[in-house]
């Protein structure tokens, strides 16, 4: 394979990146888009076993690509003795072993700021939805119920919502700004406090809940954060108390929230992700202060292009020994990031 | 104050209803079938009419009621009131400005984001349990895209504000060109809809802008646009907007209100690229009793012979 310090023109001599994914549409449109740039190792593409593939190319390849959810374990990984940098698609990281890569000083990169705006755009969404009634008033419509029963019942205002985000990375913050605009009052939780937010700071999820009504869940899920939500946070939340989640399932203890919620001592939930995808506890499908949607949050083709121009930079900047916070900005936001934002490229603090 | 007659036109507010049976002698005109025996019973008592964006005062109506000073409508909108009659018979008319403008505002933005991210069809995925079968479909993401305003009156502005913190450029159209005004100004409904991803209803219902919204707008806003109606059904050429739907010539609509309420197309119905909502825009517990407390406000005001809080005529 070709050495990068000689490489004077990118088509002459493309760099080797390995792909690991399970095929689907969307991972075939990136691949296709990685190959106009390297040279793509996909195990997929060979009649080999893939042990045998990985035993033929992986000793050499110094960037891989994990697309999409698709899990990667230690054992993998160790198979990969050249191995510099990971390249993540998505934003939450849990289905990489982050600690192999931490000991091994393999550099990671997630795509939080690629699809920032469509997931704080979600989570808006669903919180709109939520105390608007969007979803069940249309429901209302359509059912024919309109001229029959007369007018709907009542919503909640948005300004003046104290609204609480769990986690202020990249989407965090996004959230923030927008629900910001409509009146609502922002604090947050996170590992750290940001010097730069001025939001208010609280140190933990349940002082946050307790003075909250609305709580955003867009934390990485890790050992520590799971159930982070849990019925004690969700009861200090209050009876009106409404959750949102855009982050992973495991965040929140479902079996709790559903518990809290057909007694009524939850106000509502709007969910785009649930522990065990795609179940979905089926007690949620009779209430109409409940949103559901199917982890779609990131399922834009502006997402998808966003993530395929992060991807490649990315790369590109590794070969060219450039730094990649600088250049995974380039492109990918409809505005220029903060220096809070370039901070948070790199998955130790990015997967706030 | 107890013996000064109020007529509710229809209900609207348990808690309005229950304020004015406190301070006046109110009538509910729904309650009384014969409608000219009820008026011509008790017009010489009735001092004040309390209407909304469904029954409002019309001039049958006011001609009706001979003893009638004011009009105080629980809504901002006031197509249903005729103004020109209650100039000519000296009759006040106050209506619900700023209390509902962030609550109509945030329906607009709630409707862009509930269109383009089609919320409602992905509820209705999980709920049917077609997610187990596969994964939903790609959307349309709403940050970045061009909002075209029409109006920009202070649920306008609003809206413009909103836009702005999802990255959105704004543009509008209004009778005049607003000076010092940040947001580009097209002089024409059709050239703002040929400029904009997403177009937002948000001016008074008058004569001259009832069905702004007709075929050559919807044409110009075309197959990937976007319509947004937080106004009045008559803007919208409702027959005109059903079949560009039908036949994708516009991409889609959130709707929050129809020519004929509560009676909606039901050609949309089976549309996955339209919200249709029943006239919630300012329906929040809060807002409604800021609303109710703002038309008690007026009334006692004006027959404590006190300034009127939110006068229009």
């Amino acid at each position: 394979m070709s050495d990068n310090s000689t490489c004077s023109s990118p088509m002459e001599e493309l760099h080797p990146i390995f792909l690991h994914h399970l095929p689907s549409s969307f991972s075939v449109l990136l691949k296709t888009r990685l190959q106009a740039h390297f040279h793509v190792l996909d195990p997929c593409d060979s009649a080999e076993p893939v042990s045998s593939f990985l035993a033929s190319h992986a000793h050499s390849v110094r960037a891989l690509v994990c697309a999409f959810l698709t899990p990667l374990t230690a054992e993998t990984l160790e198979l990969f003795p050249s191995l510099h940098l990971l390249v993540g698609t998505s934003s939450g990281l849990d289905h990489v072993d982050l600690d192999y890569c931490r000991r091994r000083g393999i550099t990671v990169t997630n795509a939080s700021v690629a699809f920032a705006e469509d997931v704080a755009d979600h989570a808006v969404t669903l919180l709109i939805d939520v105390l608007r009634r969007i979803s069940a008033a249309d429901r209302f419509v359509r059912s024919g119920s309109w001229p029959v029963k007369g007018d709907y019942p009542l919503g909640s205002k948005l300004r003046g919502r104290r609204v609480g985000i769990v986690g202020l990375g990249t989407i965090g913050f996004q959230t923030a700004k927008r629900l910001a605009s409509l009146g609502c009052i922002i604090s947050y939780t996170s590992r750290s406090k940001k010097p730069s937010a001025s939001f208010a700071y609280y140190p933990d999820v349940l002082e946050l809940a307790s003075n909250s009504d609305v709580l955003i869940v867009c934390c990485s899920l890790t050992q520590e954060t799971y159930h982070i939500i849990n019925q004690e946070v969700m009861r200090a939340l209050g009876k009106r108390g409404v959750v949102v989640n855009v982050g992973r399932g495991p965040l929140i203890d479902e079996a709790g929230m559903v518990e809290l919620l057909v007694q009524g001592d939850l106000g509502g939930a709007g969910l785009d992700v649930f522990e065990h995808e795609p179940k979905v506890p089926k007690e949620l499908f009779g209430l109409d202060n409940v949103v559901l949607s199917p982890h779609c949050a990131v399922i834009t083709p502006e997402s998808f292009q966003a993530v395929q121009d992060l991807t490649v930079n990315n790369l590109i900047a590794f070969f060219a020994n450039k730094p990649l916070e600088e250049l995974a900005v380039l492109g990918t936001c409809s505005r220029a990031a903060t220096a809070l934002e370039r901070a948070l490229m790199l998955v130790g603090s990015a997967t706030e | 104050m107890e013996s000064i007659g109020v007529l509710m036109t229809c209900p609207m507010s348990a808690y309005l209803e229950q304020e004015l049976d406190k301070r006046f002698k109110l009538f509910r005109f729904w309650q009384f079938p014969q409608r000219a025996q009820f008026l011509k019973e008790n017009c010489g008592s009735i001092r004040a009419v309390v209407g909304n964006a469904t029954v409002g005062a019309d001039a049958e109506l006011i001609d009706a009621l001979p003893k009638l000073e004011i009009v105080s409508s629980f809504s901002v909108g006031l197509d249903k009131v005729d103004l020109a009659k209650c100039k000519e018979k000296g009759v006040r008319v106050t209506n619900t400005p700023d209390v509902l403008t962030d609550d109509v505002a945030d329906l607009a933005i709630g409707l862009c984001l509930a269109v383009l991210r089609r919320i409602c069809e992905c509820d209705r995925y999980v709920r049917s349990g077609k997610w187990k079968k596969g994964d939903y479909k790609l959307t349309s993401k709403f940050s970045g895209k061009t909002v075209g305003i029409i109006g920009l009156g202070r649920i306008g502005t609003a809206i413009a504000k909103r836009a702005e913190a999802f990255n959105c450029p704004v543009c509008y159209y209004s009778r005049r060109e607003k000076p010092n005004c940040q947001y580009k100004y097209y002089p024409s409904v059709t050239e703002l809809a040929s400029n904009c991803n997403i177009l937002v209803v948000a001016c008074p219902l008058t004569e001259e802008t009832r069905h702004i919204i007709n075929r050559e707008v919807i044409d110009a806003l075309g197959p990937k646009g976007v319509l947004i109606n937080i106004g009045r059904g008559p803007h919208v050429d409702e027959p005109e907007l059903v079949s560009a739907l039908l036949e994708g010539r516009l991409g889609g609509a959130g709707l929050d209100v129809f020519e004929k309420e509560p009676e909606v197309p039901e050609e949309l119905f089976g549309l996955e690229n339209v919200v249709l909502l029943p006239h919630v825009g300012s329906g929040t517990v809060e807002t409604r009793q800021e609303m109710a407390d703002l038309v008690i406000g007026n009334l006692e005001a004006y027959f404590l012979s006190k300034p009127l809080l939110t006068p229009v005529v």
